[in-house]
């Protein structure tokens, strides 16, 4: 019971799934839309668990003191404070001069923007550290990259401009994008399409099954 | 050039919680720390409250109400139960029962139940990729790859070859079933090289997309909070 | 010790400051170097130039505010365009911090450039749903069914914008403006395979090498990389925009990474534990 019949439910919709990419009639086609729905309720139902769950986990954690359990009080403080104002907001919380819409522009945008940011620091601080040229294909890798880089950038031509067109490093980067970077592209392309494919009939099949990890 | 700093108390607190998370690259401390958990806290909430108002009340509590009293998107019929494409009405408690049952797993006993609505979000997700990789990637690139060799320019017929041969070591590099020794190993080689540069390539395009997003930071800093002209 | 055995110790908060100071300089003093569109942009510019003038065209913008100086530019050049061949333009986002990001940039170029544009009548933001292919593949069979209500809480079924929009086969073409995932992958393989809809892409710098494929094939009609992707795209319609604007300051961070991969080479190896 605990395991068969989430295991019988992957098998009967996964196949159902597939079939409705085959068969348009309303058969298949009113209970397969249901399904998607179904599926878009529960993702739903999904993020607001996973929210719960931060909640919970540093609840615990601010209620035992561990170390840093101030910062943890800001987070719980900020979510319930921002569920708090979304629910009294109505469904229309994000229009142009609420207090939601305040927290979307001026708290969570700017410090998601922020946090990608950083990477820019570390990939040149990697690049410097760590990018170690010790084979003859590291070498290839780190020659395509150079001249991608550089070819990419208007400094590119403005340091290639004096010669022939094909010689620009734009002209190069681009033959290497569409050339020799495309046909590998396109095997790992197809080499990931038949692993999905194996491990989606893997799943369905219920051969694989550690998305119901835990105890019986 | 001339500063004139914005009188917006709102971008002055952006401005302020961009410049603690750059403070992390002196080190770790206290204002980054700060931004951190107050990020991981409004993204939670927002999420949270995001779902409820565009999916949990449009899609299935105002349907669900309304299917209660027999009404629902076609007008024409009446039913609780009288479902059809597009209209779904009582039987949306079937997703609202799963979605229930998701949160069974915050309860250690009864956590077990929550497999019920993983299974059906698996299953229509398999049933799903399954059939867009064959599709999308396995049908329509073998498509697209089946190009004529000779397309009576040198130039292109040149890269037509390369791209073939290049495509053809790069799939053979992934046949592990057999030992890359001898001619193989040649052919696994030349496909070794052809993945190399494609990873190159894709390190070069990845430097941009990051130094992107510091770029926009700093325009936000520079023109937004400190309108320099 | 030799400066290369200094160097194998720099503290990499001054490859950090370098950095900064190089992304800076240009941002306040432009080298205006010139940018020169490549195939890739153009092809993706030809594409929208080809939609029949006033047809109903199915926009994603599938991003966040972590990807703003990649895809806003995108998304701000392609409406003009759009909206100078008055298309009305129907908006999705299947990225969560995405709906309200997207309403302002679009609702910026209508206020900007567009004042005579409606919501509801010219354009509509259908907001975010979760579930990804899910939610793709159920737009296939009604766009209404997903989106019963819009970003702004109105009924989809009252909009004007709607009533000739309900499948994808009302619309000649989709513009996927993407961050990841969900996003360009996704509707390659779930709509464009499935429903046969043309496609053009905008996607990020790090993706945009895997659908290289995509346009070899056929499956994408024109693709966009990166902020790069978005300069050539506004140097084609002859704007300035933030993402001409940050090529100088992109060229000179490039050269600074080519540099230190270098150096990095050159530099003696640490022995593991010194």
């Amino acid at each position: 019971m605990k395991r068969e019949v989430p295991l019988f439910l992957t098998a009967v919709i996964g196949v159902f799934m597939i079939l409705s990419f085959f068969v348009p009639h309303q058969v298949v086609s009113v209970p397969g839309q249901f399904l998607q729905l179904t599926a878009v309720i529960v993702v739903a139902c999904g993020y607001v668990l996973g929210g719960a769950n931060v909640l919970r986990v540093n609840i615990d954690a601010i209620a035992k003191q561990q170390p840093g359990w101030i910062y943890k009080l800001v987070l719980v403080l900020s979510l319930l404070g921002t569920v708090a104002i979304g629910a009294i907001e109505g469904s229309q919380f994000l229009d142009p001069g609420r207090r939601s819409r305040w927290i979307y522009d001026t708290l969570y945008s700017p410090m998601s923007a922020t946090m990608f940011a950083l990477l820019a620091f570390f990939i040149a601080s990697a690049a410097f550290r760590a990018f170690r040229v010790r084979t003859v294909e590291a070498g290839w890798l780190a020659a395509a990259a150079l001249i991608v880089m550089i070819g990419r950038v208007p400094i590119g031509d403005a340091l290639t401009g004096f010669l022939p067109p094909a010689l620009h490093l734009s002209s190069i980067q681009e033959w290497i994008m569409n050339v020799p970077q495309n046909a590998a592209k396109r095997a790992i392309l197809m080499g990931a399409a038949l692993g999905v494919m194996a491990t989606g009939l893997r799943v369905i099949l219920g051969i694989e099954r550690s998305y119901l990890s835990g105890e019986d | 050039m001339s500063l004139h700093p914005t009188p917006d108390l709102s971008v002055w607190v952006a401005a302020f919680l961009t410049l603690c998370i750059f403070s992390f690259l002196y080190r770790d401390n206290p204002f980054y720390k700060f931004a951190e958990h107050l990020f991981v806290g409004v993204s939670a909430g927002y999420y949270i409250i995001l779902n409820f108002w565009t999916v949990l009340v449009p899609n299935l509590g105002e349907p669900l109400l309304a299917s209660f009293q027999g009404r629902g998107v076609v007008t024409a019929r009446d039913g609780m139960f009288a479902a059809s494409l597009g209209d779904y009405r009582g039987w949306l408690l079937i997703p609202a029962l799963l979605g229930l049952l998701l949160f069974t797993r915050l309860f250690g006993k009864i956590g077990w139940m929550s497999r019920w609505p993983l299974a059906v979000i698996i299953g229509v997700f398999a049933g799903l990729k399954t059939t867009g990789y064959a599709q999308g990637d396995l049908v329509a690139q073998i498509e697209g790859s089946l190009q004529p060799l000779w397309t009576g320019n040198p130039a292109t017929t040149i890269n037509a070859i390369i791209f073939t041969v290049g495509l053809l070591t790069s799939l053979l590099f992934f046949f592990y079933s057999r030992e890359p020794r001898g001619a193989f190993g040649v052919v696994s080689r030349v496909g070794i090289g052809f993945l190399m540069v494609g990873f190159g390539a894709g390190y070069g395009y990845t430097v941009m997309s990051r130094v992107s997003l510091l770029i926009g930071r700093f325009q936000f800093l520079l023109g937004d909070w400190l309108g320099l002209r | 010790m030799s400066p290369l055995e200094r160097l194998a110790r720099l503290d990499r908060r001054w490859i950090f400051l370098m950095m900064g100071i190089l992304v800076l300089i240009p941002l306040l003093w432009p080298l205006r170097m010139e940018i020169r569109p490549t195939a890739s942009s153009k092809t993706f510019h030809r594409a929208i130039a080809a939609i029949p003038d006033g047809s109903t065209v199915l926009m994603s913008c599938d991003y966040d505010p972590g990807s703003i100086p990649e895809m806003v530019p995108m998304t701000r050049t392609a409406m003009r365009q759009l909206w100078e061949k008055n298309c009305k333009v129907v908006v999705t986002v299947l990225w969560p911090g995405g709906p309200g990001l997207v309403d302002k940039v679009i609702e910026d170029v209508a206020l900007a450039d567009f004042p005579g544009k409606r919501y509801g009548v010219d354009w509509v933001n259908l907001g975010y749903k979760p579930g990804n292919e899910a939610v793709m593949v159920l737009m296939g069979q009604g766009i209404l069914t997903a989106f019963p209500n819009d970003y702004r809480g109105h009924a989809t079924r009252s909009l004007p914008i709607m009533q000739r929009a309900r499948t994808y086969a009302d619309f000649p073409i989709l513009i996927s403006i993407s961050a990841g995932y969900p996003g360009t992958k996704e509707w390659v393989q779930q709509v464009q395979a499935r429903f046969h809809l043309p496609m053009v892409a905008g996607v990020t710098a790090v993706s945009a090498p895997e659908f290289f494929p995509y346009v070899q094939s056929g499956q994408l009609v024109g693709l966009l990389g990166g902020m790069a992707g978005a300069a050539e795209y506004e140097k084609l319609r002859n704007e300035s925009g933030d993402a001409s604007r940050g090529m100088d300051a992109q060229s000179l961070a490039h050269v600074f990474v080519a540099l230190c991969i270098v150096l990095g080479n050159l530099v003696p190896r640490r022995r593991a534990g010194s």
